[in-house]
């Protein structure tokens, strides 16, 4: 199975990736050859077989509803590349 | 004058307790060596004037409660350390300084280490040769031309060139073994959950490992004691006892099973592996060891299945890299520009590789092809080892499918370098612990390392059957310095 | 109008359409701290001092479950009398946008904490039953602020992980009012349960509104579009209007629907297609590596089913059963759990029948009129009771009891001490009754000639003159019966 120009631009798309056409095609070839790689698995009939949802055979841990009173902001605003006293600060969406 | 860095971990830790030196003196030491070793380009931030302070401060105190008291040591620049850039070897992160230390180093420096820099490693921890780091290759103390394997690649070097006196580096497909055998030194990855991945810039979320990297096994039970602890901020952290691996450390392995399993033998295997590996097997024999030949009859399909589930995990793990609250960020004319250049500009060629395949299995019309096909061989490579375990007590490979190679040989081929991790990857999606020890040379004198896979939380037995291993084969570590000329 | 029948349909141009929804309730859970991280879920606080580095997505950062969420949702579920399922999973929905700092929200896909149950309506039509197809637990997202800057978005993240419970529905409403009373319905339930507080101007509770229309008689389902969004009943209803007719106005030009997720602006009171979509959303769900699968322990549910309050619809039950009450009125009164309680406190000593109407009339218009809840009335239960008894024992009469209530529901004092103070008790002597009365009689022989006479409708100007004889205080059934009496 390989992967063409047009799916490599869409994927990119999904992952908020821009590439250039000749990363595309590289890109394209590249992929294809990872994909056919991993085709492998093709060999095996799996249709048995639960998939592993967790490494870890145990269920999932948690914690008390305790607020932890911690006003950062500072700390978390430190190091956006954007930002103001109160917020991040992003380009607009266009709508 | 003796030179401290040569010396072990152990050595130094009972060195400063019984004041034959101080810590100054060993950091000191080091800082010289790693000034003196730019050319590995092993470092991407060193932190020496804060770890000089750390130990004049520590003369002056003495505490000597901790298992690591006074020891100068230097990270894989994935553990994110309070204060000190962590850059995890990506232009993405290339001005971010956390205001949180991970709970691995948080650890180390409970023990009485302290942050000697934070070492060179390939982007995101993704590659096996420590060759897509934004900040350059790093080069193998073996040869000035030779990659010293990936992804903690600085770690591994530093440890070989003794700029730090010990490492830690993670492990999601072989980044600790791999480069350990490479530059003839231990590295050992935990079970899955040993060790907290809290504060460590996430690959691969289920099959990420923070481990010990040495100069030897008796440094690495202790390295591993000291960096182990079940963390409630990590919810894939596991509430078992840590063990104390050093002091529980024996050659004493008479009678335990090893299994040779034959899957292991690959297609075009060298022969230098393959006598390696047998000589592996005499050493464990010679020292009371049952051998025994096993199957596991998945093992081919790990790597494919490796390609699969770390890229995906990776590929959302990776998402919050998008230029808003911290790291590098490109300018565009809208949100959307502003995510798709910055993407673009802060990651290198291999991680976007990975992004976007681990983007394509899981999206739509592909999910069940791919994603859910690799965790049902997952499935199968876990219950493959379960059942081999049912009457072994550890598996013995080789670690890697040849020593180090050339910088440039392989970056051209994704596929043949992802063929490096062909041993190392079923540990991985299998969750358990495995050394990688140094047990011989090849013929151009670079070394081979051997892999012993154990039970779920059973690192002393490897550590123990590493030991062993380490006794007999006598590995030498014959480097010229010529970094330093 | 005839009410009696349902009757919201369409009518086209050619066509008679019928109107098919389901909603898809995000309602936030009531719990202190965030789901996977413990920062602080209070409303209103100054922009990102309730985050934390798990929140803002911090290299390394790792979700630890918060386990009231968990309880919380599980409540909710035997709320809706609907199966718990006891193995979950929590998967990524992965998607960038600048309130979203992960990349990517903890939601449950495959399989959610808990399945079908259901939601009885009232309707004045019957009961109808909505069904419920699942409940999930995921991370709220934060806030993009547009307008504070031209040219750019400011991004608050206190909202960024807090608790949410989805609730989806099978698509069974059939008209903006059922869609009113299912929303009623689900918040009421989630209040009495203290899961959520059906806050909609805070945004604990909004909706995203599935529409789609079909000719009265087709048996399949149409496209449908999706209104993302809608925090408040009557923009849902507008939305519903106004979509259902454009679907039509397409159908009928012969046009085909496009699948696609509209916004409803509350401006033009028009749905409009949210244009920053580029291409659907390919959301990659897998089960987050983060996280483990989450088994629900038998102990854990059966301590919460105990531990469940008596919901509207037993309530309601229950009322019409003991207290004698229409449908409707019981249904007024367990609409809150606080005015049940207040209720049933009222009544525990005084009558019924006063109690419900007094409640019902004048302090809920008390209510809606200083735009409070009953628990912040001045008129507490206990006080109502004793007003109520003022009345049943005579010492007022209703009308002065009116008065009374104006008194108590600004300044919250006793009624008794109010009576007293003023003198407003009522006048049932029936000596001084019969004096005020003869001498209106004879004051007005005129007028008492002519309702001897047949002039009947005269009795209600005498009622009157004793009333104002006696400032109002004549006790109206002992005056009408002296008045009687000595007019016959």
């Amino acid at each position: 199975m390989s992967i063409d120009k047009d799916t490599v631009k869409h994927i990119s798309k999904l992952a908020r990736i821009s590439l250039d056409d000749k990363k595309v095609d590289s890109l394209s070839k590249n992929l294809s050859s990872i994909i056919e790689f991993i085709e492998k698995l093709n060999e095996l009939n799996t249709e048995k077989i639960v998939p592993l949802t967790s490494i870890i055979d145990a269920s999932l841990a948690s914690r008390k509803d305790d607020v932890k009173k911690e006003n950062i902001r500072d700390q978390i605003l430190k190091n956006s590349p954007e930002k103001n006293e109160e917020f991040f600060v992003v380009p607009k969406v266009i709508e | 004058m003796i030179d401290l860095t040569k010396k072990t971990l152990c050595s130094l830790v009972e060195g400063i307790k019984k004041k034959e030196f101080t810590s100054e003196e060993i950091t000191i030491s080091f800082i010289n060596n790693s000034q003196k070793g730019k050319k590995l380009n092993t470092y991407i931030t060193a932190n020496f004037d804060k770890a000089l302070v750390h130990a004049k401060n520590f003369d002056k105190k003495k505490n000597f409660e901790g298992l690591l008291s006074g020891i100068p040591i230097a990270v894989k620049d994935l553990f994110c350390t309070k204060d000190v850039k962590t850059t995890a070897g990506s232009k993405m992160l290339n001005n971010f300084i956390p205001t949180y230390e991970s709970t691995v180093t948080t650890n180390l420096w409970k023990e009485g280490a302290f942050l000697l820099g934070k070492l060179n490693c390939d982007e995101f921890a993704m590659g096996s040769s420590n060759e897509t780091s934004f900040f350059g290759n790093v080069i193998n103390p073996y040869g000035d031309k030779l990659i010293p394997g990936g992804s903690s690649g600085g770690s591994a070097s530093a440890l070989a060139a003794n700029l730090t006196p010990t490492t830690i580096g993670t492990d999601t497909g072989g980044s600790i073994r791999q480069p350990a055998s490479f530059t003839g030194t231990v590295g050992l990855k935990p079970t899955y959950g040993r060790c907290s991945r809290w504060g460590i810039v996430a690959f691969a979320s289920s099959l990420d490992q923070a481990g010990p990297m040495t100069q030897n096994v008796e440094d690495c039970a202790l390295l591993l004691q000291a960096m182990s602890s079940y963390d409630p901020k990590d919810s894939t952290s596991v509430n078992v006892k840590v063990d104390s691996y050093k002091k529980n450390l024996t050659e004493k392995i008479k009678g335990l099973k090893i299994g040779i399993p034959k899957e292991y033998r690959v297609e075009n295997m060298p022969d230098e592996i393959d006598s390696l590996w047998k000589k592996g097997i005499e050493f464990l024999k010679d020292a009371g060891a049952i051998i025994k030949d096993i199957s596991l009859p998945h093992t081919k399909y790990a790597l494919p299945a490796y390609y699969i589930v770390a890229p995906a995990e990776a590929s959302s793990n990776l998402a919050r890299y998008d230029g808003v609250k911290y790291g590098h960020r490109s300018k565009g004319n809208n949100l959307i520009q502003m995510y798709e250049n910055t993407r673009s500009e802060g990651f290198g060629d291999e991680v976007k590789r990975r992004i976007l395949i681990g983007t394509y299995v899981l999206s739509s019309g592909y999910y069940d092809a791919y994603y859910t096909k690799a965790q049902k061989v997952r499935q199968l490579i876990k219950k493959d080892f379960d059942e081999a375990f049912k009457d072994i007590d550890a598996v013995l490979t080789p670690s890697t499918p040849s020593s180090a190679f050339k910088v440039g040989e392989k970056k051209n081929d994704p596929i043949s370098m992802y063929l490096n991790d062909v041993f190392t990857v079923p540990v991985n999606l299998a969750g358990l612990p495995a050394i990688s020890v140094p047990a011989g040379h090849d013929k151009n004198k670079l070394p081979l390392g051997l892999q012993l896979i154990g039970k779920n939380f059973d690192e002393q037995t490897i550590l123990n059957l590493a030991l062993a291993i380490q006794k007999r084969a006598n590995f030498k570590k014959e480097i010229n310095e010529w970094w330093k000329s | 109008m005839n009410k009696k029948i349902f009757d919201y349909f369409i009518k086209g141009e050619k066509n008679k359409w019928e109107v098919i929804i389901g909603l898809e309730v995000h309602a936030q859970v009531l719990s202190k701290s965030k789901l996977f991280s413990s920062s602080s879920t209070k409303f209103g606080a100054e922009p990102n001092t309730q985050v934390s580095l798990v929140d803002s997505a911090f290299p390394g950062m790792l979700p630890v479950i918060n386990q009231f969420c968990i309880d919380q949702s599980v409540k909710t579920g035997l709320g809706l009398k609907a199966k718990i399922n006891m193995h979950s999973v929590f998967d990524r929905k992965n998607y960038f946008y600048a309130d979203l700092p992960q990349g990517y929200q903890i939601s449950q896909y495959k399989y959610p904490i808990v399945g079908e149950g259901e939601v009885i309506l009232d309707m004045p039509y019957g009961t109808k039953n909505v069904r419920i197809e699942r409940l999930h637990l995921e991370q709220d997202a934060g806030k993009s602020i547009h307008d504070l800057d031209p040219e750019n978005t400011y991004v608050d993240l206190n909202r960024s992980g807090v608790a949410l419970m989805e609730i989806v529905s099978k698509p069974d409403l059939r008209s903006p009012d059922e869609v009113s009373a299912y929303v009623k319905k689900l918040r009421s339930i989630m209040r009495y349960l203290g899961t959520c507080d059906g806050n909609m101007q805070e945004g604990s509770l909004r909706a995203d509104v599935n529409v789609s229309v079909r000719k009265v008689g087709d048996k399949g389902f149409g496209t449908r579009c999706e209104i993302k969004n809608v925090n408040s009943i009557k923009f849902m209803q507008m939305a519903i209007e106004y979509e259902a007719r454009r679907q039509i106005d397409l159908l009928e030009d012969n046009k085909t629907i496009s699948q696609e997720t509209r916004l409803f602006d509350t401006k033009k009171n028009e749905t409009r297609s949210m244009r920053s979509k580029e291409d659907a959303h390919d959301y990659r769900y897998f089960p987050d590596p983060d996280l483990l699968p989450l088994n629900l322990h038998n102990d854990l549910v059966e301590k919460i089913k105990k531990s469940l309050p008596e919901l509207p619809d037993q309530k309601k039950d229950r009322f019409i059963k003991d207290y004698s009450l229409t449908s409707y009125e019981a249904n007024v009164l367990v609409s809150e759990k606080e005015i049940s309680e207040y209720f049933e406190e009222v009544i525990k000593t005084s009558d019924k029948k006063l109690a419900k109407n007094w409640i019902m009339g004048d302090l809920f218009a008390s209510l809606n009129e200083k735009h409070i809840s009953i628990s912040e009335s001045l008129v507490t239960a206990n006080k109502m009771a004793e007003l109520i008894d003022s009345i049943s024992s005579g010492v007022i009469s209703g009308r002065t009891a009116k008065e009374v209530f104006e008194i108590m529901k600004e300044t919250g004092e006793d009624p008794k001490k109010i009576i007293e103070n003023k003198g407003l008790q009522q006048k049932s002597d029936p000596k001084e009754l019969e004096a005020i009365v003869d001498k209106i009689i004879s004051d007005n022989k005129d007028k008492v000639a002519q309702y001897k006479s047949g002039k009947d409708k005269l009795f209600s100007f005498f009622v009157g003159q004793v009333m104002k004889a006696s400032d109002g205080k004549a006790n109206p059934q002992l005056a009408n019966e002296i008045l009687k009496q000595k007019l016959k």
